[in-house]
């Protein structure tokens, strides 16, 4: 049985790897063979959706089996265990860091948050793994990969990693625990004992599988219609029509990038394409990464959840460090690149 | 009689785990008590961190995903 998963595992893998070097090919193959010039706008959006779609989801497939078998290592049990009774400073990276590998779901956010407290992790500390968690995460890093390039998925990861850092640093010395839900506030602190969950091979092959079928099964349909939508933007926007107002001289396209982003709700699946295509439109790379940095981190639905244990003060605090976090993070790439 | 708790909020994966704990118990012609627990200090109180979560006898037997048939199959087996 066991024997049957290794080759089963290898046998994808090759498959895989054929598939994706011949992307290129195969999509040009497809062009070459559909009646329309690839300097046209129709051509030039479906040479885009043809070779971008299927790479990204090809990506996406290889990185979530990979992150499923990861997660496995990182229950949030263990990672709480990790983080607890240690204090703000290097914690605060541990936590963001974490935040990535740890699977997260912003349904749980309000049980996870407790589960934090009780067992005496500090807020501050909370917030870092909070930031980064729906921020930086192998969806994001992958289609940042597939779209951009290395570069800018590390350039991404470091930069988000920074925020939720230096967020979280910020909540905890500004002493935000009189700001929790009184409930919150009374929850008694109490060892928590960690048992490690016995995973076999077998085992973690399988939560990989599974996490192939709920993540990429879930998230398909939004990634299809943002390369949808970015390959109209490629083929029908004209050359640097974007520059004059999401351009690096429009200074104040950041804040405004960030402000709309705060309250739209999108997984990173469905806004990068949008993104990239924007940017390939002339836009700075310093706004379009802040207006997915906000619209990825910041959403309203979880700020709706995490109503249950923090105040609307502390929320509203939450919501303007991050966001000033990543104002800066737009701020310093327009200005660098 | 089994006593069967399925933690979490509304949550899509909370009411699929409710609905697959049912079927099977249907399936299978057992009688269960099967209790929906949503409030979020109830849910504390079995230290589940991670959504959906199943108790079974007060003891906490899966924490963070809709189980799948063959697991649940298994807790009814047991007893």
């Amino acid at each position: 049985m066991l024997k049957d998963k290794r080759f089963l595992l290898m046998f994808g893998f090759i498959i895989w790897v054929l598939l994706y070097a011949s992307l290129i090919p195969l999509s040009e193959k497809i062009m070459s063979l559909l009646p329309f010039e690839s300097t046209s706008h129709l051509g030039k959006a479906l040479a885009f959706f043809l070779y971008d779609a299927p790479k990204v989801l090809l990506l996406l497939t290889g990185v979530v089996f990979a992150m499923g078998i990861i997660n496995t290592w990182f229950t949030p049990e263990r990672t709480r265990s990790l983080l607890a009774g240690r204090s703000l400073g290097l914690a605060n990276i541990l936590a963001a860091s974490l935040g990535v590998v740890t699977p997260f779901c912003s349904c749980s956010a309000v049980p996870l948050f407790i589960g934090f407290v009780q067992a005496g992790v500090p807020l501050g500390v909370t917030f870092s793994f909070l930031i980064a968690a729906p921020m930086v995460n192998e969806i994001a890093l992958t289609l940042l990969f597939g779209l951009f390039g290395w570069r800018v998925a590390l350039l991404y990861l470091g930069l988000g990693l920074s925020v939720a850092v230096v967020g979280g640093l910020v909540l905890g010395r500004l002493g935000v625990e009189r700001y929790l839900e009184p409930w919150v506030q009374n929850i008694s602190k109490k060892d928590i004992a960690y048992e490690s969950e016995l995973n076999t091979f077998e085992q973690r092959i399988n939560a990989g599988a599974l996490a192939v079928k709920e993540v990429v099964g879930k998230v398909w349909p939004f990634i299809l219609l943002g390369i949808g939508v970015g390959a109209f933007i490629h083929g029908y926007v004209p050359e640097n029509f974007m520059a004059s107002f999401m351009g690096k001289d429009a200074w104040w396209s950041v804040p405004l990038a960030v402000l709309i982003g705060i309250p739209m709700y999108s997984s990173a699946a469905g806004i990068i394409p949008v993104v990239q295509a924007l940017l390939a439109k002339g836009a700075a790379l310093g706004t379009a990464l802040a207006f997915m940095m906000s619209v990825v981190a910041l959403s309203l639905p979880e700020m709706i959840i995490l109503r249950k244990v923090l105040t609307i003060r502390l929320i509203g605090l939450f919501v303007s460090i991050v966001a000033l976090g990543i104002l800066m993070v737009g701020f310093v790439f327009n200005l660098v690149l | 009689m089994l006593d069967v708790k399925v933690l979490g909020g509304g949550c899509n994966n909370c009411k699929m785990t409710l609905k697959l704990v049912e079927e099977v118990a249907l399936e299978n012609g057992l009688e269960i008590r099967l209790e929906k627990v949503e409030d979020i200090q109830a849910i504390m109180a079995y230290d589940v961190m991670s959504t959906p979560g199943v108790v079974i006898n007060g003891t906490v037997v899966h924490r963070g995903s809709v189980p799948s048939r063959d697991k649940v199959e298994g807790w009814f087996s047991l007893e």
